[in-house]
């Protein structure tokens, strides 16, 4: 119901106005604390009106927390986990919709509860599977017996071993799997009519080109909000790149690194520099979302088509 | 030549048989329509020559090759779907193409065919428009372009016209007519609707419950039909069935105590006999005050068709069309007097099958 009178109009404005205020003031504290000197963020009260040292702040924040270099690794990680999810979710999606197998709905199931098992539930299996991503194949072996036959065979004994500490792969790949991406995926492929299924099947396309020439077109808008999602998310992941890096100059991401920028318990206390550094972590999935948020409505929203 | 022959076909869904065993030769280049309430099997008999369901038992052969294990692209089929099914992201030249895209042909040549086939159902104009921007018939002619466009070897339709208005669908039934003249391609056309089954079938068949009840020309069908349910299906308005038996004079009675002579059906007229007595209601006459062999009744009410009406009327107790072209008033409550053609069918009252009156 759609009720048109000035004084709901007002209500509605304000509540509009204050969920902005709410919002926009971390904003607002990050920004005027980064254009402070090291006095003027000392003082309290809290300064709300910004200063003019931005962008020596911003640069002893690039230069301390080597923002260059981590910025590209984080921007390496992110993309590639937003583009294993899509891709991951879209074709389970495609399998568990589009085609007729017994296990069907159990897969299904089975993907929908690993939405009840966030990285942090499982931080440790996830963690030892990092270290050696093929220890369940080494497990099996050695289950199975075949190990110690080849050992009194061949004398050689079987150590599989693939170590994803350290790299971009541990970084990306444990991430990937997506029940969210999956399920949205499949609402979108349930709302594809059967008929052009059976169009293509008589044009003489196979599964794979209806998904890639018809189905993947279909799905842009949806594709964008998902990728706008993930992106974002992977660009805040902080515990898995905190666990799988210790070498940091070389793999750290900008999330970790904000850390870094936090004045030490007995140093100096510039938060204007950290405050700095923060802006600059926040920057690209801001314009990510800015950038992408028309297709991310729509891609939410939108049935029809 | 025979261009697609269906032997003892069936189709079971789980525990449910939808179609059992159906038999039919399509001729080269016949306009075959599969006509049938909803739910008869029309679809799911046309949908297992396309390749789009799984043949339980029996075997479909096109063109002297049996089909059954092959893909539907493998068949030489084109279908028109109900819902037009175009790929709402590309444009007409894309919907129309694709086929051919897919089929690994050169971009010129493609072009070239996708632009004469568009040129013969006028669509040369849209070529560049998407589905979206398309009206009803136009997304319709598209639907048919892109069956056209591969020169199948045999067309399938399935309800391709009932989404849109009854003045387009008479149009549209033009040109689907036009172009099976044109390109005298066997063409399998499923429809509930009739008038569209009539007009244009070289063939019609006629399903119930997954059989086949009769195949034959349209006019054939409609003046002999094998069956009640044929009988009662075809025509419209529906034919007038009553049901009684032979007195011993041969005066066919029914209802509370109606007689009706009947010349004709020598042989059968057995005193005792039940039949069903089919009389279509344009053989229904009205006559003027009662005569000799007239039946009395009395007007329910007037069906005002334009041109000519029906008179609903009630005689003895059954319910009686009769199609009348008179122009004087009748109100209900009315007496009237009927008379009756002798082109009377007749069906057994047990299994419904034809009584033949005069036999072929």
């Amino acid at each position: 119901m759609i009720e048109r009178s000035s004084f709901f109009d007002f209500v509605t404005y304000a509540v509009m106005a204050l969920g902005l205020v709410i919002i926009i003031t971390p904003f607002w504290i990050v920004l005027v604390a980064a254009s402070l000197s090291l006095p003027e963020v000392a003082r309290v009260p809290l300064t709300l009106w910004p200063s003019s040292h931005l962008m020596e702040n911003l640069s002893a924040a690039w230069s301390r927390a080597d923002l260059g270099p981590k910025l590209l690794n984080t921007l390496v990680v992110a993309g590639g986990v937003t583009i294993g999810k899509i891709t991951i979710a879209a074709l389970s999606a495609f399998s568990i919709v589009f085609f007729n197998y017994r296990a069907r709905m159990l897969c299904f199931w089975l993907i929908f509860l690993t939405l009840m098992l966030p990285l942090e539930v499982r931080i440790v299996p996830t963690y030892s599977i990092a270290a050696n991503a093929l220890l369940p194949f080494q497990a099996l072996l050695d289950a199975t017996g075949i190990t110690s036959l080849v050992e009194t065979i061949a004398g050689i004994r079987i150590e599989l071993n693939w170590n994803l500490l350290n790299s971009y792969t541990g970084l990306i790949l444990p991430l990937i799997a997506t029940a969210t991406g999956t399920f949205l995926y499949r609402q979108f492929f349930m709302t594809i009519p059967d008929e052009l299924v059976e169009a293509s099947k008589m044009d003489g396309s196979g599964p794979m080109r209806f998904f890639f020439e018809v189905l993947i077109p279909l799905s842009r808008t949806n594709m964008l909000a998902l990728a706008t999602i993930m992106f974002v998310s992977s660009w805040n992941q902080y515990l898995w790149p905190l666990l799988v890096t210790t070498d940091r100059p070389n793999y750290g991401t900008v999330v970790m690194e904000l850390k870094a920028l936090i004045p030490a318990q007995n140093g100096t206390p510039d938060w204007n520099v950290t405050m700095a550094g923060a802006l600059l972590v926040m920057l690209p999935p801001l314009l990510v979302v800015a950038f992408m948020q028309r297709w991310f409505v729509r891609g939410l929203i939108t049935k029809d088509k | 030549m025979t261009a697609i022959s269906i032997r003892n076909v069936k189709k079971r869904y789980g525990k449910a048989d939808i179609i059992h065993g159906v038999d039919l030769e399509i001729q080269a280049g016949e306009f075959i329509v599969i006509l049938g309430p909803s739910g008869c099997g029309k679809s799911t008999l046309l949908r297992m020559i396309a390749g789009l369901e799984e043949i339980t038992a029996g075997e479909i052969a096109i063109e002297d090759r049996v089909v059954n294990q092959l893909e539907p692209r493998e068949r030489g089929c084109a279908m028109v779907f109900q819902n037009y099914a175009l790929y709402p992201h590309m444009t007409v030249a894309g919907n129309i193409g694709y086929a051919l895209k897919v089929a690994g042909m050169a971009k010129p040549q493609r072009e070239e065919r996708v632009l004469k086939v568009a040129q013969s159902v006028g669509l040369e104009a849209l070529l560049a428009r998407r589905p979206g921007e398309l009206s009803g018939g136009q997304r319709q002619r598209v639907a048919m372009a892109r069956a056209m466009v591969r020169e199948p070897k045999v067309f399938l339709f399935d309800e391709p016209f009932s989404n849109l208005d009854a003045k387009l669908r008479v149009a549209m039934r033009g040109e689907v007519r036009r172009l099976h003249r044109q390109l005298g391609v066997t063409s399998i056309f499923v429809t509930h609707d009739q008038t569209e089954a009539m007009t244009l079938a070289d063939r019609l068949v006629i399903m119930n419950g997954g059989h086949v009840e009769q195949v034959g020309k349209p006019a054939e069908i409609y003046n002999r039909p094998v069956s009640r349910f044929v009988a009662d299906f075809i025509g419209s308005p529906a034919m007038n069935l009553l049901e009684g038996e032979f007195d011993a004079e041969g005066h066919f009675v029914h209802g509370q105590g109606g007689r009706i002579a009947v010349s004709s059906l020598n042989g059968h007229r057995v005193p005792g006999r039940k039949i069903v007595l089919g009389i279509r209601p344009e053989a229904v006459k009205r006559t003027i005050g009662p005569q000799i062999g007239t039946i009395p009744g009395i007007v329910d009410y007037v069906e005002e068709l334009g041109g000519s009406r029906l008179i609903h009327a009630e005689v003895n107790g059954n319910r009686l069309v009769a199609l009348d072209t008179d122009t004087e008033e009748l109100s209900s409550g009315t007496p009237v007097h009927f008379t009756f053609d002798d082109a009377l069918h007749a069906f057994s009252i047990e299994d419904g099958k034809r009584i033949d009156i005069h036999p072929a």
